[in-house]
């Protein structure tokens, strides 16, 4: 488990590099975490570091809420996440500290997660990627169905995890293996090459890839 | 907010050393080419038939026509590709896509020149070159000044018409 990062997404850009070629970026705004609080094995059953990033104003804070970040020592944030650590590695850090995205380094390949852009209820076709019926040869009114969903009397019921319209988006999705194209420590900024789930100012986190771990 | 914070960054590595061509100018783009472990320029030199984007995907499209054949370029503008560029002629056009040009061939295809002098049309970094190579120079018209990069205006003071030689060495661009 490696300590995660709040960031917040920015949006899309793109960077040239010095042999003229083009890379797509999404930037993100990773202005140093405050450590909130530690959970351990003792009190909490687990290890976890606290993390806050972002501002808000004090005055829309509940009291109990307000107390706890009084308690750590850091004003109000945004945005509260835990990022689970191995018990060793939360030794490292201390309550009030700041975390700043000189954790990461350029060319180091990262895990991105974030909510995924809701889409409301969606057909078939952009929710399952389904095939869309042709438009000609007598068709009428049925371009973008799905099509059957069964046999008959036999099994008599639609299987388990048929396909279907619903709920798309807005979802946790982890985007992995994004490669650090440039860290910009002084703004606290992160260039990252490619996509990253969720709209511009929302949450993400990020962690060094796992498949680099 | 977020909108301005990125605007702000694609305007801050924008390029500053291109001058600013239009379509219908002629134009020498030098490119940079990559052999291997080479690397040498190439110039394509043909007539600028349009500009399009903005911020960082800006691009810019060059036709000439090479052995009767017509050809064409898209560069990116904010690519090191694109080493530098030359105008060589401004054309006196009315469109700013200039696809007619496709259709025509020979001495239909040439474009009117307004104008005739070119060298006024540099780029933001030669144009602040210019001002600094002029801004000491008139003081020292007023008063003796000893400063340390006198050598530079001197130079400029020497030479009636100071601008286009003290830009010359700023960036090797230059046209008299």
């Amino acid at each position: 488990m490696a300590i995660e990062l709040l960031c917040r997404k920015l949006g899309m850009t793109r960077v040239f590099e010095d042999d003229g070629s083009c890379v797509p970026v999404t930037v993100l705004d990773a202005s140093p975490n405050s450590v909130i609080q530690k959970k351990t094995v003792e009190t909490d059953g687990y290890s976890a570091l606290q993390l806050g990033a972002g501002e808000r104003r004090a005055d829309v804070l509940t009291r109990p809420a307000r107390g706890h970040y009084e308690k750590a020592g850091v004003a109000p944030k945004r945005w509260l996440a835990e990022s689970r650590v191995e018990a060793g590695e939360a030794e490292g850090f201390e309550v009030g500290q700041e975390i700043s995205c000189g954790i990461f380094e350029a060319g180091q390949k990262v895990d991105v997660v974030g909510t995924s852009k809701g889409r409301g209820t969606a057909g078939v076709v952009k929710r399952h990627n389904f095939a869309v019926h042709t438009e000609g040869h007598g068709t009428h009114e049925y371009f973008r169905h799905g099509g059957a969903i069964g046999a008959g009397a036999y099994p008599g019921r639609v299987i388990k995890g048929m396909k279907m319209p619903g709920r798309m988006g807005n979802q946790r999705v982890t985007t992995r293996n994004l490669k650090v194209v440039r860290v910009d420590s002084e703004r606290h900024l992160l260039f990252l090459q490619g996509s990253v789930p969720g709209h511009p100012n929302a949450l993400v986190r990020v962690r060094a890839a796992a498949a680099s771990r | 907010m977020n909108r301005n914070q990125l605007e702000a960054l694609e305007r801050e590595s924008r390029r500053k050393d291109l001058p600013p061509f239009r379509p219908g100018d002629t134009l020498r783009v030098h490119v940079k080419i990559r052999e291997g472990e080479k690397e040498r320029i190439q110039v394509f030199e043909g007539v600028c038939i349009r500009r399009r984007g903005g911020g960082p995907s800006a691009s810019f499209t060059v036709r000439k026509v090479s052995y009767g054949v017509g050809v064409e370029r898209v560069f990116p503008v904010e690519s090191r590709v694109v080493e530098k560029i030359e105008i060589k002629s401004r054309g006196h056009v009315r469109r700013a896509r200039l696809y007619y040009l496709r259709e025509l061939r020979g001495k239909a295809a040439r474009l009117r020149s307004k104008l005739r002098d070119v060298s006024s049309l540099v780029s933001e970094q030669e144009e602040e070159a210019r001002a600094i190579a002029e801004a000491p120079a008139a003081t020292k018209a007023g008063a003796a000044v000893e400063e340390p990069e006198a050598a530079a205006p001197a130079e400029a003071a020497a030479a009636p018409e100071p601008a286009p030689d003290a830009a010359e060495d700023a960036s090797g661009e230059s046209k008299s």
